[in-house]
Order: C-alpha cells, then sequence, then structure tokens
C-alpha cells in the first residue's frame, strides 16, 4: 500500500514539474495570442533558442548552469525583441492565415540555422551535481532536479503575478489588454507595452526550454515538434488567460504523466484525449475571456 | 443546326462551367508531361496526389473559410483504409478510392461536428487535436496499423482489370490524373452550384448568410464532409501508388506542407491548389536531393516573402495579369 502511495507520489511531482515547463514555455504564447491576436508558431522555437545558447554557454564558454541560465534567457529576450521590431510588424494587420504561414516560415528557418550551427542530433544540458541524485523521504524517491524545475517555475509564476498585480508596468499591460484604444487615450505607449511583454513571454519559454532539456530534449526540429503541446496548453486554458494556461499545463502534464505510467498501452494518446474532450466541452478553454 | 452553333453550344457549355485558359494549360502540361518526361513520371504522380489533396483543403478553406491545421487526418485515414482494404477485403482499386472516400467522410462528417462550432484558432486547435489524436491512434493500434514500421504488403490489382501498374508509373500517373480531373471537375461543378455561392457568402459574413435563410452549420458541414473524403481519395492514392502508408500520412507535418502548398498558389480559386503543389513537390524534391537544411530555411524565407508582398499566391498573380490583358 504505501509502495502505491510513494509511486503516486513520485508521479505527482514528476507530472506537476512536467506542467510547470510546458506554463513556462507556454505562457508567453497565449498573450501573443489572445492580447496581440498574432498567431505566433514561432514561440515554441523561441524556447529551442533559449536552450540551446544555455547549452553552448556551459559547454563551449565553460559557464556554469546557473551562471549560463540567465544569459541564455537574456539573449533569447534580446532576439525576439529584434524579431518584434522588425519581422511582426509585417503580420500585425494581416489575417490569422497570413500571420500563421509567415511565423511557420519563420520557425523553418530557424530551424535550418540551429541545424546547420548545432548539428542534427538530440542533446540536453548536463545538470550541476548540486541537482543530480534523487530526495528519498520514507519510501518515495524524489528527484531533485524534478523538484528544482518545480521550485524555480513556481517563484516565476508568482513573480509574474506580483508584477502584473502590483506594479506600475502590470496596470499598464492590464489596461492594454482590457482596451487597448482606451490605453491609448491615457497616454500609454500601448506597442512599447506589447513588445516588452513579448519579449518577457520569449524569456520564459527560453527558461522552460533551458530547465526543460531532461524532458522535453533539444534538437533542431524543437521547435515544429513541441509547437502542437505548447499550442494545445494555450487552447486549453483559455487563450488569452494567464490563470488557464496555469491550470491547463498542469492538468495536462499530470495526465501525461499518470497516463503513461498506469496505462502503458495508451502512451501518449490520453493526452488528447483529454484535450479533446476538454475543448468539445468547454470550446473557449478552461478560462474563458470575456469579450 | 449547322456545325458553327455545334461549336457555340459546346463553347457556351464549357463557358457555364467556367473552365478557362489556365485549365487547359495543366491539361497540356500533363499530357507534355507522360510523353515527354518518363523519368518523372513517379514525382508527377506525387504532385497530382498532392494537388487534389490541396483541392479538398481550398474547398474547406477557400471557400467555406474553415481553418485547418489538421487536414491530413483525413489524408491518413483514406490512405489506411485504402491498404486495409487492399489487404483483408480486395485488391480491386476503384472501390478502394471509394471505400476510403466514405470512411475519410465519415470521419469529416464527426470531427466536424466538433469543429465547426467554433471559429479562429480554437478551431485551428481542434483540427489540430484531431489530427494528432487519430496518429496517436494509429502510433497505439500497432496490431492493426503496423505502427512506425507502416503498413506494407497490399497487391493493387490492375485498374479495370486491363492497366496494371508498371514500374515506370505509367498507369499510376493516368490513374492519378483521371481521378484529379473527375475530382476537379466535381469542385467546379461545385463551387458554382448554390451550395459553393453560399458558402462564399458564410465566409464572407455568416451573420448575413444566416439572416438571408441559409442554414450555415449544415451547409459547412456538408462541405466540410466533402472536403474530408475528397481528401481520403488523396490519400488513398497515395496508398495505392506507393503500396506504402505510414505515420507521416497523419502527421502534423502534412498538414502543415497542404496549408502551405495552397498559400503558394492561392486560395479560393482552384487552379491554385495545382499551382502550389508543383511549385512545393518539384521544388522540395529537388532541393532535397541537393540540401535538405537549407531547403527549409529557403521555404521560410518564401513563405515570409509571400504573405508579405504576395498574399493572393500565384494564382492570385496569374488572375491580376489577366485581368491586365482584359483591360488593354
Amino acid at each position: 500500500m504505501t509502495n502505491v502511495l510513494s509511486t503516486f507520489l513520485t508521479l505527482l511531482v514528476d507530472g506537476v514539474s512536467y506542467g510547470m515547463m510546458l506554463f513556462l514555455i507556454s505562457v508567453g504564447l497565449t498573450i501573443t495570442l489572445g492580447v496581440m491576436r498574432v498567431v505566433n508558431l514561432t514561440h515554441s522555437a523561441f524556447a529551442m533558442i533559449g536552450g540551446f545558447i544555455t547549452l553552448w554557454l556551459t559547454s563551449h564558454a565553460g559557464l556554469h548552469y546557473f551562471a549560463a541560465l540567465p544569459l541564455g534567457v537574456a539573449a533569447t529576450m534580446a532576439i525576439s525583441l529584434v524579431l518584434e521590431r522588425t519581422l511582426y510588424q509585417w503580420v500585425y494587420k494581416s489575417d490569422p492565415l497570413g500571420q500563421l504561414l509567415m511565423t511557420i516560415g519563420m520557425t523553418f528557418v530557424i530551424t535550418a540555422i540551429v541545424k546547420n550551427i548545432a548539428g542534427p542530433q538530440i542533446q540536453s544540458i548536463s545538470l550541476p551535481a548540486a541537482l543530480a541524485g534523487q530526495l528519498v523521504i520514507g519510501t518515495t524517491n524524489i528527484s531533485v532536479y524534478r523538484l528544482f524545475v518545480l521550485g524555480l517555475s513556481v517563484a516565476v509564476a508568482g513573480g509574474l503575478w506580483l508584477c502584473l498585480e502590483y506594479t506600475t508596468f502590470g496596470a499598464r499591460l492590464r489596461a492594454a489588454v482590457d482596451n487597448p484604444r482606451m490605453a491609448r487615450c491615457v497616454g500609454i505607449n500601448v506597442p512599447l507595452v506589447f513588445s516588452v511583454t513579448f519579449a518577457i513571454g520569449c524569456g520564459l519559454a527560453a527558461l522552460g526550454g533551458a530547465v526543460g532539456t531532461q524532458m522535453l530534449p533539444l534538437e533542431p526540429y524543437y521547435g515544429l515538434k513541441y509547437l502542437v503541446l505548447v499550442l494545445i496548453v494555450v487552447a486549453v486554458g483559455g487563450v488569452g488567460s494567464l490563470k488557464g494556461s496555469l491550470y491547463s499545463a498542469l492538468l495536462l502534464g499530470v495526465i501525461d504523466t499518470m497516463g503513461r505510467y498506469y496505462i502503458p498501452a495508451l502512451g501518449g494518446f490520453i493526452i488528447y484525449l483529454a484535450v479533446l474532450a476538454i475543448l468539445l466541452m468547454r470550446p473557449r478553454g478552461l478560462v474563458a475571456r470575456v469579450g | 443546326m449547322n456545325n458553327h452553333s455545334g461549336a457555340q453550344i459546346v463553347r457556351a457549355s464549357i463557358g457555364r462551367q467556367r473552365y478557362g485558359l489556365v485549365d487547359a494549360l495543366l491539361v497540356l502540361a500533363a499530357v507534355l508531361t507522360f510523353f515527354f518526361a518518363e523519368g518523372y513520371l513517379a514525382l508527377a504522380a506525387v504532385v497530382v496526389t498532392m494537388a487534389i489533396f490541396a483541392l479538398s483543403l481550398d474547398l474547406a478553406q477557400g471557400y467555406g473559410g474553415v481553418e485547418s491545421l489538421g487536414h491530413a487526418a483525413f489524408f491518413g485515414v483514406g490512405a489506411y483504409s485504402a491498404a486495409l482494404y487492399a489487404l483483408h477485403v480486395s485488391s480491386e482499386p476503384i472501390s478502394g478510392l471509394v471505400v476510403a472516400a466514405v470512411v475519410a467522410g465519415v470521419v469529416g462528417l464527426l470531427s466536424g461536428f466538433a469543429v465547426l462550432r467554433t471559429q479562429g484558432l480554437t478551431q485551428l486547435m481542434l483540427t489540430l487535436a484531431v489530427a494528432t489524436l487519430l496518429l496517436e491512434l494509429a502510433n497505439v493500434a500497432k496490431g492493426i496499423t503496423n505502427g512506425d514500421d507502416g503498413l506494407t504488403g497490399f497487391g493493387i490489382s490492375p485498374v479495370l482489370g486491363y492497366f496494371d501498374f508498371d514500374i515506370f508509373g505509367r498507369t499510376a500517373f493516368v490513374y492519378a490524373c483521371v481521378v484529379l480531373v473527375l475530382v476537379y471537375a466535381l469542385l467546379k461543378k461545385l463551387v458554382n452550384a448554390s451550395i459553393g455561392l453560399t458558402a462564399q457568402g458564410i465566409r464572407e459574413n455568416p451573420v448575413r448568410m444566416r439572416m438571408l435563410g441559409v442554414p450555415v452549420e449544415r451547409r459547412l458541414w456538408v462541405l466540410y464532409t466533402i472536403s474530408a473524403a475528397l481528401a481520403g481519395v488523396a490519400g488513398a492514392l497515395s496508398a495505392q501508388i506507393n503500396r506504402i502508408v505510414g505515420l507521416d500520412t497523419l502527421a502534423f507535418t502534412l498538414s502543415a506542407n497542404v496549408v502551405v502548398m495552397l498559400a503558394l498558389g492561392g486560395t479560393g480559386r482552384l487552379y491554385g491548389a495545382f499551382f502550389g503543389a508543383i511549385i512545393f513537390v518539384v521544388l522540395s524534391d529537388r532541393a532535397a536531393a541537393l540540401d535538405p537544411t537549407n531547403w527549409l530555411a529557403v521555404l521560410g524565407v518564401v513563405l515570409i516573402l509571400i504573405v508579405r508582398f504576395a498574399p493572393e499566391g500565384v494564382a492570385g498573380w496569374v488572375a491580376r495579369l489577366g485581368a491586365k490583358g482584359d483591360a488593354r
């Protein structure tokens, strides 16, 4: 009996940490999709860029994992800001299909560039000694790395929430989200707010991509391979809702992890079944935004 | 009735179906390919299959305004049903096509119930979820689909009992072309009939069409089902010609490719599907032989430039040229 319980606890931690990583990767997309109204199929490629830059910093520049992580995130934010100011300007006024084609084109280009630089093989960032190993509580084994991912993403999500609720920038963003025209009227520089938000979203994706390499390993086709997963998290959560993304990422993370363990015959099938069921019951996602 | 008026009748009836110069050129291209490009017939058959697939998407997307990132679902279902039919029931190809069309149509009918209730992004996601669901299902049901290895080892008997599938792909090419002509004629008829016209109306303004008394949901549902059935035909053709069906027939890459093809060619014009399929398949074959990685980069850049500078695709460009010619 205790054995069953400890397995369940281990799976729960795995599932929740997987879900939190999904949340980090997809939270930026829910803003670009729901708020800036851009179908951004390049988003998961930013997670890959963050992962690869961190990988390069640790393996070639010889930096420590914890030093490389923020640098990788910052570099990705810079890249995303440049792209947002240039290429994305072309499609802001275009129809969703145009945006879809353009951003998938960008994903193709990024994939090709990464393949040329880093090679086609699957890679992951080797963890520092502090994160290797297991934590044994009673009969339950919990990997330290999973706990680290869990703690980091809870901290980031908390920080995000504090920033949105209690800072001037957060207030401006919420105003721009609720009513862009009115926000502009009271003197908020809406495009600038969105640019910064876009960069932060891509930075979070980069963080998720970099810390999540043990769960979603890096490869040039990362951007296309996990795009479906990221889009699903956003759609299930409700486009434009941060809280919804959190719920759906956690739900899907736990369902996927538990499903693969308890019903291995169905494998990756369960998560899509869950998605279909949720979307049929709530076509606008778990937390539908009003208006 | 003299000869002259007979020719006029023919011309008028062709005009009524709105066939034009572009259609004649495409037929000419197919005939020339058959006689003068024998080494490329296998590739040409792929082009024709993809053209049918892109046509089916054009019906849903270009005319019905249903955006799909999961059209490969129907292609894959058609391919698997044709292969399973050949393996377990009969190796007769034409009935195989019909079976594939029916099965894919039923899948379209059922998924349409969920997909068509939504719009925009949720719709894209639902089509994507349906395709991924089927992909995972095919992956899990290894006993039936053979999983990653793909379904092989089925024979296809000669078309109509006479035309055996030869090693040069002559029969395959002509067979695919005949199917394409039939599908094209059907679509031409459909989009110029009341259902096609109301579909365009719904695409432009669903609220107004509803007020005019058009059963919006039902029309779209019929359209989506037909589109799914035709995509199934394309999948079945590919299965019968290549004698192998793998999981890639259901994959996101194929769904994305067909959207790209249609965008390259131009949506809502039918013949855009031909241009897109020709350009995409021929280019990707050549480029993949030379350098697969950089081909992806080139495709990406082309896509970005198309969206920026030619949002209506090649067909839109051709139509503009034609309009200029008429004005002169």
